[in-house]
């Protein structure tokens, strides 16, 4: 889509990411994945090693990570493949952050499932928070997108930030989960409704009652 | 209504550990040996014989699907099974619970049907999105890696089978299983025209079969409990169980596994507590994923949640991603809101989709404000027409569909806002 364009290619963005190389772990984890796919086939691994590389940007940069076209021309020489090819892969699919974001990637579900049940409130919150579409808040810490459906469904609305989810989400509960990333906590993930443990109904599941307290084999009344 | 010992994913909701050793317990792996011991094409007649349907949305007889596979594949030209996790139609939110809670079911299951069609290995392609799902799936994977259950004389069965997850980076598009080979081939996920359909080309140009992860994860209880068992629940052509995921405007959303062919209204009743304000506040039904079309509440109601009750309705089960809305909704935004999924999610390969799904969405969007002419629905209309049925994939279908089913069943809310926004306009001017 045309919302995503390349950061500019400028010599201070050569100068910071213009030797790029994995790290150890990452070299050893990069060789792990392409051996995954047959020989002569390692551009099967431009997916994961473009997800591998976002990562080490982001543990360097503390924010969840980014692509610069430096780290795109590594990738390309690592499996051989020409970098226009590359760049395709990392404008195409929308999980490869093309521009620096913030420390916390706070990706808001709006499609028609999460919108019947509030998302319009988690994303005012969002913007009450100072957060803007594709921008670093000013204290560096929220990066804010309205994401597509995220398969959370049965527990909206529902917020992607960074690797988590949190669910079941009131405004006062998204609240909260953002006050304790700001402080440097770690919220529980998922469900932020008390009531609840995943996606059986809120107050207790109707079926398969026997899997709550044990790890019921039902294979005894087959 | 389905007894709990008829239920095949026992650990749905995750109250119990997903490693293997509980998956055991559970009854994942035992005998998989004895299974695949019956041979590939026993195995095909059972899966077939079951009357299963496959789970991702099309509905596609999953035997026949597995028996197009070559019986004598080649080391040079191997076959692949490609399983689509890639789980993004909205409402649709199954396959994350049987990746993160009972892994095993869709790992064995991997195993039993790679084996049936004779493949090399599997790729499970899991959407980008699903971060903790995934780290679950490659554990599980390596669990039964360490317990001679993959891999070479897997389960010491004599067959080499490998299975790979292979993590999406954001595209609904994935989905489509063209643009998944496409993807897992290190390329944007752009669909191919088919034929060739990927049974003949598929994977690096290798013979592969793309199926959804339920479709897979159920296959091992019914070559373990028979065919028989599995087809005694649903109507005929439509057998066996299924997991159904309720969203909006119920009193209790969530997921849950039912026999095919139940009503809407026990689905809602037994397990969701209900429409939101009662039955009365019901308005329309996306009964299985955005792209089938909304059925009105009075038709809904006592409609048989299955492919052909609701194909007779104009819609379709699809995913049995069940978006339920009420009398509060604006259901020109709800519909709107799909045409702007479908317009962010297009690849951008064909003239019909690229421009179509825009042109659909700002249309929608001046409908929703009433900032339109009357015949502009019909023209809407005739564009839908124009895209489905006229692009490389399915996408355009998916597009065109949630539109016509909002013009066919509440073109009067449509003129209604038109009207309303013109007197606006006219007692401004005075």
């Amino acid at each position: 889509m045309a919302a995503r364009h390349l950061a500019p290619d400028t010599p201070e963005l050569r100068a910071r990411w213009g030797h790029f190389a994995w790290t150890k772990a990452n070299a050893a984890k990069a060789k792990e994945i392409i051996a995954r796919y047959p020989a002569g086939r390692q551009r099967s691994a431009v997916m994961p090693l473009l997800d591998l590389a976002q990562r080490q940007v982001g543990a360097e940069t503390n924010t969840q990570g980014w692509l610069p076209i430096p780290v795109m021309e590594f990738v390309a020489r690592e499996l051989d493949m020409p970098i226009i090819r590359v760049v395709e892969v990392a404008t195409f699919y929308t999980m490869y952050n093309l521009v620096p974001v913030g420390r916390f990637h706070v990706q808001v579900c709006g499609t028609t499932p999460c919108m019947l049940r509030g998302s319009d409130g988690i994303i005012a919150a969002c913007f009450k928070r100072g957060m803007k579409p594709g921008q670093i808040s000013a204290d560096g810490l929220w990066t804010f997108t309205e994401v597509e459906c995220m398969g959370n469904c049965a527990s909206a609305p529902m917020v992607q930030i960074n690797d988590d989810n949190y669910e079941d989400l009131t405004a006062e509960r998204f609240d909260a989960v953002l006050d304790a990333l700001a402080r440097g906590e770690t919220p529980k993930p998922g469900s932020q409704d008390p009531a609840r443990h995943t996606v059986e109904p809120v107050g207790g599941p109707t079926t398969l009652t026997a899997m709550v307290g044990a790890n019921h084999d039902y294979r005894g009344e087959w | 209504m389905l007894a709990d010992r008829d239920r095949i994913f026992t650990n749905l909701y995750g109250y119990q550990p997903w490693n293997l050793k509980a998956a055991q317990k559970r009854g994942d792996w035992d005998g998989t040996k004895a299974l695949l011991a019956r041979g590939p094409d026993a195995i095909i007649q059972e899966i077939k014989d079951s009357g299963l349907r496959g789970r991702g949305g099309a509905g596609f007889p999953t035997g026949m699907k597995w028996s197009f596979m070559p019986k004598a594949p080649s080391a040079e030209r191997p076959s692949f099974l490609v399983i689509n996790a890639d789980e993004s139609e909205p409402g649709s939110c199954k396959d994350r619970e049987i990746i993160r809670h009972d892994p095993h079911k869709l790992i064995e299951g991997a195993l039993v049907a790679g084996f049936a069609m004779r493949a090399r290995a599997a790729y499970i392609y899991i959407r980008g999105e699903y971060i903790r799902e995934a780290e679950v799936l490659f554990a599980a994977v390596a669990e039964a890696y360490a317990a001679g259950l993959l891999g070479k004389n897997a389960c010491k069965s004599g067959y080499d089978f490998d299975v790979y997850v292979h993590r999406g980076a954001g595209a609904y598009i994935c989905g489509e299983e063209t643009a998944m080979l496409e993807s897992l081939e290190g390329k944007k996920g752009q669909p191919r025209l088919k034929p060739p359909f990927p049974a003949g080309a598929g994977l690096y140009g290798c013979p592969t079969t793309v199926n959804n992860v339920e479709s897979i994860a159920v296959a091992p209880t019914i070559l373990r409990r028979g065919a028989a068992w599995f087809a005694s629940f649903g109507r005929e052509g439509n057998k066996g169980t299924k997991l159904f995921q309720i969203s909006g405007h119920v009193e209790r959303p969530c997921v849950v596994e039912e026999a095919m062919s139940i009503p809407f209204s026990e689905l809602i009743e037994k397990h969701c507590g209900g429409v939101r304000g009662g039955r009365e506040n019901l308005l329309a039904v996306i009964p299985g994923g955005s792209s089938v079309p909304l059925v009105p509440a009075a038709e809904i109601w006592d409609a048989p949640m299955d492919f052909d009750g609701l194909k007779a309705l104009g819609s379709g089960l699809g995913t049995a991603a069940v978006i339920v809305m009420d009398k509060s909704t604006d259901i020109v935004r709800a519909i709107s809101r799909l045409s702007h999924f479908y317009m962010h999610e297009s690849c951008g390969q064909c003239t019909p989709c690229r421009e179509g799904t825009g042109w659909m969405y700002r249309v929608m969007e001046r409908l929703r404000t009433g900032d339109a002419d009357v015949a502009e629905i019909d023209m809407l209309q005739a564009v839908t027409k124009q895209v489905e049925g006229h692009t490389i994939c399915a996408l355009g279908d998916a597009a065109a569909w949630p539109i016509q089913g909002l013009i066919r069943h509440f073109r009067p809310e449509l003129e209604r806002r038109i009207a309303a926004r013109a007197g606006e306009v006219r007692e401004a001017a005075e």
